[in-house]
């Protein structure tokens, strides 16, 4: 169809008759997506603001420095979010940089062969097992091949073993993404692979691999069914040694050493209790999770921007 | 910036290598609890009073009954909470790997059939009609009050209970079809308590069957159906009649399993245990948390007992119905087995 012919009345009005029809489906389709996102938003909206009503009276200063108890009233997160931190301290720091590792072997190093197409098919679908499933594998290897224990180390290495294939699938998305442009300008100034890849490729595909940690990190927090699986405990009244200390070299890494207990586990234990006041606690434990996770994005929103923002300049 | 965060993360794999790579430490010192989820608010309390009464560090984790037996037998724990008794294949395992244990019974639990508070039909419920219920072969044709008892209307069953998982699911199986884990599978189940709870309150021809705990908790919303005993009397789940053992089959001890070799090397698992028998501060104690005491003569002597460090098994391996405490009572003064 060409603009240059000119049109009779009657296509005229079929052409016009087609451009309503078009436009009418626009609005229809617009107002089934408002109505599922408004359906959606609500349905979440209502289980925030539920769970925020029965818990938010009960967050205080108290509850977040006593250690669990009988007594509801006088029961606390202390080691339970203390847990929860440092495990996914663990995570974050063994997650990132094997993750990120990997996203960039497999994206711009490894040759496209058949064992790179089923490392990369495996990696997809690791990203779909059930959770429990990890557990399983990091009890009978860490726990009791290796006699690691239930420790913090081995909570933060399971969790991070669950969330690999996110970090890796949403790294190397993130680096296609880089302008191919941008490669071949810094290898035709004369860059090396590994400075093409540091330099350049990593820092402008860092906001997309960030959001692909974040997204992992916040699964993770969540996550019960493996923690339980390794054995975590669920009462614990003392805190793990510090990670920093007044002697030389003022560092110590014996918490990782350390049984522990998460937020998740806790609000498990309370949920299921006969009495009405510890369903108050943990409401509150599931308020304070969602405020950790939000924290935790906020962090990574923050870092992206200055990112960007040094990128740019 | 780059370079500090770089170094930061150096710094640590290599902490997180040298840390991983120090080899197995010696157990820490401190009272190592584990096993069921029902034993585990009295664990929690005690753990609570003893750390803050002797300092010692207590912990406990809620794997379950089998889950802590598997751990105990491995000698990862001290004490093995249990809801049940210990069955062979642990009680072999724990002997293949050379575990002791002294079987202590810690306190006593209820389970409550528990009914719509609108039914007024349901005066008091007979083990074998509670057969009827719940028996396997129930399964889709048993769906009316009626057909429980000629004399009840004609009012449609829900049945609510726990899921496959439970002790407490195990326990009122044997106790009511005579075997565990022989049950009707068409009936809400869950492992949230409070679930049966909402389902019961709601539905005006529901039944369901939870620890007693949960019923004192919601004794507005839901009613206990009575038992019909061997004697003919009919008797309502309460502390008193669970303690005084008039309330049978549907009550059962709660125990201890403690590791031998970890209470006679360790002072602080020594220390836990008199702790825990002692008769005033673990009535009150298991009290609080919604669970029924032994009478006070059991606590002694069940200290007596873990004295004598006397090992063993009671049950020898299979599950007893409505054994009462002063059946086990007996058992503490047995004397010690060859």
């Amino acid at each position: 169809m060409s603009i240059d012919v000119p049109m009779g009345t009657s296509e005229r009005a079929a052409s016009a008759a087609l451009v309503r029809k078009m436009r009418r489906q626009d609005v229809i389709f617009a107002v089934v997506g408002v109505i599922v996102l408004v359906l959606v938003m609500s349905l979440l909206m209502a289980l925030v603001i539920d769970l925020v009503h029965d818990g938010i009276g009960r967050i205080n200063y108290d509850f977040l420095t006593h250690f669990p108890s009988r007594r509801a009233a006088r029961a606390g997160v202390f080691s339970a979010w203390v847990g929860t931190t440092l495990v996914m301290f663990v995570t974050a720091f063994l997650a990132a940089p094997l993750g990120i590792g990997a996203g960039l072997y497999l994206e711009e190093y490894a040759p496209k062969n058949i064992f790179s197409d089923i490392i990369e098919i495996n990696v997809s679908n690791l990203a779909g097992v059930p959770s429990i499933i990890y557990g399983l594998l990091a009890l009978g290897i860490f726990v009791y091949m290796l006699g690691m224990g239930p420790t913090i180390l081995v909570g933060g290495m399971v969790l991070a073993l669950l969330i690999l294939p996110i970090v890796i699938v949403s790294t190397r998305e993130a680096i296609r993404a880089v302008p191919s442009g941008l490669r071949e300008s810094a290898y035709g100034v004369g860059c090396n692979k590994w400075q093409v890849m540091w330099n350049y490729v990593l820092p402008s595909a860092r906001p997309g691999i960030i959001t692909g940690v974040i997204v992992g990190l916040s699964r993770a927090i969540g996550e019960t069914a493996p923690i339980i699986t390794i054995g975590a405990l669920t009462f614990i009244a003392f805190l793990p040694e510090s990670p920093v200390q007044g002697t030389p070299p003022f560092v110590n890494f014996d918490w990782l050493q350390s049984p522990f207990t998460v937020m998740p586990i806790q609000m498990f234990n309370w949920i299921s209790r006969p009495q009405p006041a510890f369903h108050v606690n943990a409401a509150a434990t599931g308020v304070l999770l969602l405020a950790m996770t939000l924290a935790m994005n906020g962090v990574a929103i923050f870092i992206r921007y200055r990112l960007r923002r040094a990128l740019k300049t | 910036m780059q370079k500090l965060l770089l170094a930061a993360a150096a710094t640590a794999a290599v902490g997180v290598g040298l840390s991983a790579c120090g080899g197995p430490k010696e157990p820490p010192a401190m009272v190592r609890l584990d096993g069921s989820s029902t034993v585990y608010p009295i664990s929690e309390a005690l753990g609570e009073e003893f750390q803050a009464a002797k300092g010692a560090r207590v912990t406990a984790g809620l794997s379950g009954t089998g889950g802590g037996f598997k751990k105990f037998c491995r000698g990862e724990i001290d004490i093995a909470a249990a809801s049940r008794p210990i069955k062979k294949e642990e009680m072999a395992a724990c002997a293949a790997a050379g575990v002791e244990f002294i079987e202590l019974p810690i306190a006593l639990d209820a389970l409550a059939v528990i009914v719509n508070p609108g039914n007024s039909f349901v005066d008091c419920l007979t083990v074998d009609e509670l057969k009827i219920i719940w028996a396997p072969e129930a399964q889709g044709k048993v769906s009316s009050w009626k057909q429980v008892r000629s004399s009840f209307p004609d009012v449609p069953l829900k049945l609510y209970g726990p899921g496959t998982d439970s002790g407490t699911f195990d326990y009122f199986t044997a106790a009511v079809n005579g075997k565990e884990g022989s049950s009707r599978g068409d009936y809400t189940a869950t492992e949230d308590d409070n679930v049966t709870v909402t389902g019961v309150g709601a539905d005006a021809g529901g039944l369901g069957y939870l620890g007693l705990a949960y019923l004192r908790e919601n004794a507005g919303r839901v009613k206990a159906a009575p038992i019909r005993q061997a004697n003919g009397s009919c008797v309502s789940p309460s502390v008193q009649t669970a303690r005084d053992a008039s309330y049978q089959p549907l009550s059962r001890p709660l125990f201890y399993y403690v590791n031998k070799r970890q209470a006679d090397t360790k002072p602080d698992v020594q220390a836990f245990m008199k702790f825990a028998f002692n008769p005033v501060e673990s009535e009150e104690l298991v009290g609080e948390v919604g669970y029924v005491a032994l009478p006070a003569e059991a606590y002694v002597l069940a200290e007596k007992k873990f004295e004598a460090r006397r090992t063993g098994s009671f049950f020898g391996g299979g599950s007893k119905i409505g054994v009462t405490a002063q059946q086990l009572l007996a058992d503490a003064q047995a004397p010690a087995q060859p």
